[in-house]
């Protein structure tokens, strides 16, 4: 049994994933109000595993994540602002408008690559390793990715060399696809994974690999700490499967907020909770299941809740209005940054 | 026999696939999201509900292992339809496709064959981003044993297909996303296309534009600007990149005396700079002017609208590129 984080640290872990969610929400806003066109995928129902992994990452530690990275970006510290205008293409963006909402990063904040090609996260996350390992300091490097990353053969090589070398990599992998479980099969969706357990495959080549609740923070907590632990005292790789249930936005082909916008009264009993995502609200949200747990520890606690939520959608309206108000990016600018 | 109908690009290709997957067996196709789901294009739409999982499957995010299992099945008698979703995608494919497939005829004395049709998407235009947007057409193009077709019509797209999915080689098709809409009129009956017959698309006497995939669409719409300035463009498409129809190429400029190369992708070492010199080497005693380009900026393509648009011609900077060929 995990031990439960103290009660500051969850309200702080709260107060993050209220902003990654209500960050995505805004991102939803933005598309349906046509500030930007073109796919994007949304990190709902994942919030409790980037909050609690990332925030105990150094600054020394650098990250690399994939096409489903807002969360990441914004629990390693981004400012919405820039973030938002980014994935709306302005010029006010993390990356000036060049890398969109696949490639949303910064490299101040220690992200080497956020990319759509999904493998890439492990195999240029072994070289972040590494670099970290040639300097000695017992830094580490955290690579997130999905189940899918596990279907691409460059997962598979950039792992045996990380156990081989022993590097200091976090092999964080999210998966998100509870619901495309088949129960028969041990869990695992038949169509694209032979393999049973996943973690039997960096298993196979003697990473430790461990399988935890993505939506509970203590876990994720706890087994993060563990394998940065492992990493940093230069025990090699570690890897942790993060499970959660797939949110329903993300099954059409264009994300939306199937489930709507949160409603912290789901979780203070004051709004009711009904329809086909019922079991979402009640299991599987992480954002209400932390914020009913909070809820219990103190008479205080719904008051110092709608404060936060206040702060987090106080936040995104600016930086609504940041990333609106900032202009595209000159033309011109296109033909730069092609090489030094 | 069928009347002529109007169908959308995808909607041919469909129809291309469907009559060579009911006339032949050994047709299958293969790709990510391919069965159930129907594409992520809706451009594999129906096939799995009347070919079932046997014939059209689909694969994990597993494109070098799919793709080279494709390429033995296909030398083992099957004829497979490979989709890879993305052009960008096809980094992953290279070895399979560049090592095996392309050579398996060749260092086998002819003895053995790859008849697989390898479909991608080109083009940039829908805000994807530079991993999403690429077109690698000229790579392939650059390696021998490997035909490249790339449809910028309907009925192309339709004649084309059949011919892919019927020839002894590895075909790859390269799609432009942005053209699955366009509607055209398909001619009735069995319509298969050679490869390497280029169209006409347009007739003119003042200068030969010779355009790729979607720029043909481009092309065509710079041609009504000019033509109201009194300058009548002839516009060619290869349809082919190999085999190449030079020859209609060719007889065109020498009417024409002039020539403008258009393509999507950067213009570095791409294929503006490899028809242009087979004008220059074949035509030159009838050009009045040098070969003019266009080409995609040399940079990866960014994902902001505004600096999309700088990454591509139009019809504007067809138009514009005419005139300067014209002097």
């Amino acid at each position: 049994m995990t031990t439960a984080l103290p009660e500051d640290r969850l309200w702080h872990l709260f107060e993050m994933m209220l902003l990654m969610r209500r960050f995505e929400e805004s991102v939803v806003k933005m598309n349906v109000e046509n500030h930007f066109t073109g796919h994007y995928h949304l990190y709902i129902g994942q919030e409790a595993t980037g909050a609690a992994a990332i925030a105990q990452l150094e600054a020394r530690d650098t990250i690399t994540a994939t096409h489903r990275n807002h969360g990441h970006v914004i629990a390693r510290g981004a400012e919405p602002g820039p973030a938002l205008a980014e994935i709306m293409g302005r010029a006010g963006g993390l990356s000036l408008g060049r890398g969109g909402t696949i490639h949303l990063s910064d490299p101040a904040l220690g992200f080497l690559s956020t990319s759509g090609v999904v493998g890439g996260s492990i195999s240029l996350g072994a070289g972040g390793a590494f670099a970290r390992k040639m300097k000695k300091d017992g830094s580490v490097h955290m690579a997130c990715f999905g189940d899918s990353a596990l279907e691409e053969g460059v997962a598979y090589e950039a792992l045996n060399i990380s156990s081989l070398w022993k590097l200091p990599i976090v092999l964080l992998c999210e998966n998100n696809s509870a619901d495309a479980w088949d129960k028969s099969r041990g869990g695992y969706t038949s169509l694209v994974h032979a393999a049973n357990d996943l973690r039997s495959i960096p298993g196979a080549m003697g990473i430790p690999s461990i399988r935890i609740d993505g939506t509970e923070v203590d876990e994720v907590h706890a087994a993060v700490a563990e394998a940065i632990a492992h990493c940093r005292s230069g025990k090699g790789p570690m890897f942790i499967e993060a499970m959660t249930r797939r949110w329903a936005g993300s099954a059409p082909l264009w994300p939306e907020l199937s489930t709507g916008v949160t409603d912290l009264k789901m979780a203070t009993g004051e709004a009711p909770m009904s329809g086909e995502h019922k079991a979402w609200y009640e299991e599987n949200d992480p954002v209400l299941k932390l914020a009913r747990r909070l809820l219990k520890t103190s008479p205080q606690a719904k008051d110092r809740m709608w404060e936060l939520d206040r702060k987090a959608i106080a936040r995104m309206q600016a930086a609504e209005k940041f990333a609106i108000d900032s202009p595209m990016p000159a033309p011109q600018t296109a033909l730069e940054h092609v090489f030094a | 026999m069928a009347e002529p109908r109007i169908l959308t690009y995808r909607e041919a290709v469909l129809e291309a696939l469907f009559e060579e997957m009911r006339a032949n067996a050994d047709v299958v196709v293969i790709g990510e999201d391919v069965a159930a789901a129907g594409g992520v294009f809706k451009q594999t739409e129906g096939l799995f509900a009347e070919f079932g999982a046997n014939r059209v499957i689909d694969t994990p995010i597993s494109e070098p292992g799919a793709f080279g299992m494709a390429v033995g099945a296909a030398m083992s008698g099957l004829r497979p339809v490979f989709e890879v979703m993305f052009g960008d995608f096809m980094t992953l494919v290279m070895d399979q496709l560049v090592n095996q497939a392309a050579k398996v005829r060749y260092m086998s004395n002819g003895t053995a064959k790859v008849p697989l049709v390898l479909r991608t998407t080109m083009g940039l235009g829908a805000n994807l981003g530079p991993q999403h947007s690429q077109s690698f057409h000229a790579w392939a193009a650059h390696v021998p044993g490997l035909k490249i077709a790339i449809p910028s019509t309907p009925a192309d797209a339709k004649g084309l297909w059949k011919a892919a999915i019927r020839d002894d080689d590895p075909v790859l098709i390269f799609e432009d996303r942005l053209l699955y809409t366009m509607k055209g009129d398909i001619p009735a009956g069995d319509h298969v296309l050679p490869l390497g017959q280029a169209r006409i698309v347009r007739e003119g006497r003042d200068v030969t534009l010779i355009a790729i995939g979607r720029m043909v669409e481009f092309a065509q719409a710079a041609a009504k600007l000019l033509a109201d300035e009194g300058i009548e463009v002839e516009i060619i498409d290869p349809r082919t990149l190999v085999p190449f129809d030079t020859k209609t190429v060719i007889d065109s400029v020498k009417r024409t005396h002039r020539a403008l190369v258009i393509d999507g992708a950067p213009r570095a070492y791409g294929v503006t700079g490899e028809i242009a010199a087979t004008i220059a080497e074949e035509a030159f005693d009838w050009l009045d002017a040098p070969v003019g380009r266009l080409a995609g900026s040399n940079t990866p393509v960014p994902f902001s609208r505004s600096l999309e648009k700088l990454a591509r011609p139009d019809a504007k900077t067809i138009a514009q590129h005419v005139r300067a060929v014209l002097g």
